[in-house]
């Protein structure tokens, strides 16, 4: 069922922005998704409830709730090739992507709540799109047994994480291509277009998942985050918009 | 009794309850209302409402089936993708762009307009079923000025009583009224695309949208504010009561008539016919408890989106299921769909800024359109418009990088620091004709959690609408080198659709219009031929898909619905057109 959490009104109006929702989220036992609220008769008034919000689920806690300690060691070995630490803007990892992984597997995307994981399950063409039977958590975990048992078996290491870098980046272009083959009913393709998408969802997404630490990924493009109001730029063709970047947090600096 | 609550089922709630009906609606979805679901405070949240889904239709136990042609096995459409279903109050209607556009004139005579003017061939060609409305642009037009006024649309009218004005778009057809709101401010990008449209010759315009370019009371009372281009409109919901939604501009006057009743969670699995199937007793739904009923009813409005309302008929017997290989039958023929590309646009020296937008901010060129232009030796009929759009800079979804630029690693991150302030999009929006293969019906196999087959969708792009597609992709990268960037990149419409990537919710066809119930599903009214109490609302009566948002020609058809309904209909109860 969805859980709407208790906001108190004083907290939406701090600084514009809902500061301190994702405190108040954390909480609650929010519901990803929209099955299974009571159903409802709505007649003669809209059925609004002053003080409520389907505030966001953010992220909680530290250290890994879903990875066991080999499958970190991976995910924190590729996250650091697929976005890599310079001088220009953070690396993945240093961004916490491995940390928004984690909770987002341990939750309802991980468990594959808005997949549909009936069978039967053939394999289908590339046009069909997803086809496994894997939740996203489940094929997170068969993959990365899968691939450091190809490393193992093809590439003369004990696992990724212990490759060299360059090697690290022909075997994710290997999996990328399809052309490596993974044991275990694991389609590499299709892992690791998964992969890719969650790892950019975790650098560019808003600090409450648990990702885009400090707004890095936000400050290196230009993105001011979750600003609400732009009208008086509209017009202003070609300046820079100097607004520093804004999470539903605020940001640091913020008495909220 | 409406089944569905999104646009046309909060439009015939607000038509059929003024006439003194007592109206019900069922909606299978959850209740939703901006301060509680899309407050300004978490709206903006790219994840969860675009990446999580969480405004949208959730597939896990009710999805449908698709494949590519009749020779392949359909397989479920597993998680959202190429398309993105709405749920709840409002639907779609909650978080879509606000694009608002009408179909041209000709595009209501697909069949018999291009025969006339480029011969019989070339509506046959490419095995095309393409027919014409049975309704015309006319009798169309003072129902998408309802819509107008309704949504407080926003733009410049280019034909007003058949006056070509300055400003708008020259080739519309003509309308009754100026847009109820001005055009919204227009941010560089857009700005320099209709610069550089105009010094080629064309004739570039303020896209009509349903965000408010000022604060505006509509027809019912409904109050809206201006929009503070804060670019997040497709895929969320409107925090500031800036986009027309059904939330925004009806349901504040609909929700307090004493002979209106919605139900949420409520889930129609069938409408139930009497023995001879000639008319329709109710529905029976299940609510999200599982218990099942029967809900009588004298009429039953189909106002779910396309893909279930076209399920509903097949799962309820309602008119004959087309069968592809003889051509017979009518329901779920002509599925068609939107034939999409873009070009992509780098400066240097110039900052887009692309996180200031708009669902609909752009300027658009519509010389490339329907039959805007001269089609003679092209091999196709169609077109698009050509939009310089900024719908916002959300930076999962919508960093563009520079041709083979690769999609992770240094390169890519280079790329994305580098080009994300000082790059553009130029969106083709291109039609879709139907044809013979392309069609929906139940499959075989799958079934979803209440035991009822899935709808099985099988479609791909036809020869005609990839040679439209090509066509406009090179006229877009005309005006984007115009543009004087330092490069472009060609985003072509290649290969088989796709279930994914992202391409557009605009689904149409399957129960389609007509003028006889040999070629149709619906009359003109949007009344089922066979069985008159019934009514099948939305895009699912577009025979095929002309290279416009389908909204308000969806919206306008349910006015049109609702007028004959009124004005007809109750006092004599049978068929509006003789079959």
């Amino acid at each position: 069922m969805v859980t709407k959490v208790n906001l108190r009104r004083r907290q939406l109006l701090v600084g514009g922005v809902a500061a301190g929702i994702a405190g108040t989220a954390a909480a609650a036992a929010v519901h990803d998704g929209e099955l299974g609220a009571p159903p409802q008769t709505i007649r003669g008034a809209v059925p609004w409830k002053e003080g409520t919000a389907d505030a966001p689920p953010g992220a909680t806690g530290s250290g890994y709730t879903y990875f066991t300690p080999v499958e970190a060691t991976f995910i924190e070995a590729a996250v650091a090739r697929l976005i890599p630490n310079d001088e220009v803007g953070p690396g993945g990892v240093e961004a916490n992507v491995p940390f928004f992984l984690d909770r987002q597997l341990a939750g309802p995307f991980g468990r594959g709540d808005h997949y549909y994981l009936g069978g039967p399950w053939p394999k289908g063409t590339p046009e069909q799109g997803y086809q496994s039977r894997f939740s996203p958590a489940q094929l997170y975990r068969a993959a990365i047994a899968a691939i450091d048992q190809y490393v193992g078996a093809n590439l003369g290491a004990a696992t990724f994480a212990k490759l060299a870098a360059a090697d690290q980046d022909k075997l994710l272009k290997g999996l990328e291509s399809g052309e490596v083959k993974l044991d275990g009913g694991v389609d590499a393709k299709s892992f690791f277009a998964m992969f890719l998408q969650n790892t950019k969802e975790g650098y560019f997404s808003d600090p409450i998942y648990g990702g885009n630490k400090d707004m890095g990924a936000w400050k290196m493009i230009g993105f001011p985050g979750a600003h609400y109001n732009y009208k008086d730029w509209v017009t202003r063709h070609g300046e820079r918009v100097p607004f520093p970047p804004v999470g539903f947090k605020g940001r640091p600096g913020w008495e909220t | 009794m409406l089944v569905g609550f999104g646009w046309t089922g909060a439009i015939m709630g607000q038509q059929l309850c003024d006439a003194g009906l007592n109206v019900v609606a069922f909606e299978r979805g959850p209740w939703r209302d901006t301060p509680t679901d899309f407050a300004t405070g978490f709206a903006q949240d790219e994840l969860r409402y675009m990446w999580r889904h969480h405004l949208f239709q959730n597939v896990s136990d009710d999805t449908l089936t698709i494949r590519n042609n009749v020779n392949q096995e359909a397989l479920p459409m597993r998680h959202l993708g190429s398309f993105l279903l709405g749920t709840g109050v409002g639907s779609g209607g909650v978080h879509w762009n606000g694009q608002i556009w009408r179909f041209l004139p000709t595009d209501f005579l697909t069949k018999s307009h291009n025969e006339k003017r480029y011969g019989k061939k070339t509506v046959s060609a490419y095995d095309m079923t393409v027919q014409d409305w049975g309704v015309t642009y006319e009798e169309l037009e003072p129902h998408y000025d309802q819509f107008d006024q309704l949504c407080g649309t926003s733009g410049k009218a280019g034909n007003l009583h058949g006056q070509i004005q300055a400003g708008g778009n020259p080739f519309e057809g003509p309308r009754s009224n100026e847009y109820p709101n001005p055009p919204m401010l227009q941010t560089y990008g857009p700005t320099l695309f209709g610069k550089a449209a105009a010094e080629l010759g064309r004739h570039p315009f303020p896209h009509p949208t349903g965000n408010m370019s000022q604060a505006y009371t509509n027809p019912l009372g409904a109050q809206m504010g201006a929009c503070t281009y804060c670019g997040f409109c497709e895929k969320f919901g409107c925090g500031n009561y800036s986009k027309a939604s059904p939330q925004t501009t009806v349901l504040p006057y609909l929700l307090q008539k004493s002979n209106f009743t919605l139900k949420t969670e409520c889930e129609v699995l069938r409408v139930e016919l009497t023995a001879d199937k000639k008319r329709a007793t109710g529905v029976t739904f299940v609510n999200s408890a599982g218990e099942e009923f029967f809900q009588p009813a004298e009429m039953v409005i189909l106002s779910a989106y396309v893909l279930q309302n076209v399920r509903l008929l097949l799962l309820s017997g309602i008119g004959k299921p087309y069968d592809p290989k003889t051509g017979e039958g009518v329901v779920g023929k002509n599925y068609a769909y939107q034939t999409m590309s873009s070009v992509n646009v780098f400066f240097d020296d110039k900052l887009m800024n692309p996180f200031i937008g708009a669902g609909a901010l752009a300027t658009v060129i519509d010389d490339f359109n329907g039959d805007n232009f001269d089609h003679g030796g092209l091999g196709f009929i169609g077109g698009a418009y050509i939009a310089g759009m900024v719908t916002g800079g959300r930076p999962i979804e919508m960093i563009y990088t520079p041709q083979n630029t690769p999609a992770w690693g240094l390169e890519w991150k280079h790329a994305a620091a580098k080009n994300y302030l000082r790059s553009f999009s130029l969106s083709i929006h291109g039609s879709c004709m139907s044809a013979r293969g392309n069609y929906l019906d139940l499959d075989p196999t799958y079934r979803d959690i209440h035991g009822r087959p899935m709808l099985r969708m099988t479609f791909d792009f036809t020869e005609n609408d990839h040679k439209m597609s090509d066509y406009l992709t090179d006229r877009a990268a005309e005006v984007a080198k115009a543009m004087n960037p330092r490069e472009i990149k060609l985003n072509r419409r290649t290969g088989s659709w796709s279930v994914t990537p992202y391409q557009t919710t605009h689904n149409t066809g399957g129960a389609i219009m007509g003028d006889n119930p040999k070629n149709s599903v619906v009359n003109k009214y949007l009344q089922t031929w066979d069985v008159p109490n019934v009514f099948s609302m939305g895009a699912g009566a577009f025979p095929q898909n002309a290279g416009y948002n389908p909204t308000a020609t969806l919206a306008a058809l349910a006015y049109m619905s609702a007028d004959a309904i009124k004005s007809q209909y109750l006092k004599s109860p049978g068929p509006l057109v003789r079959g």
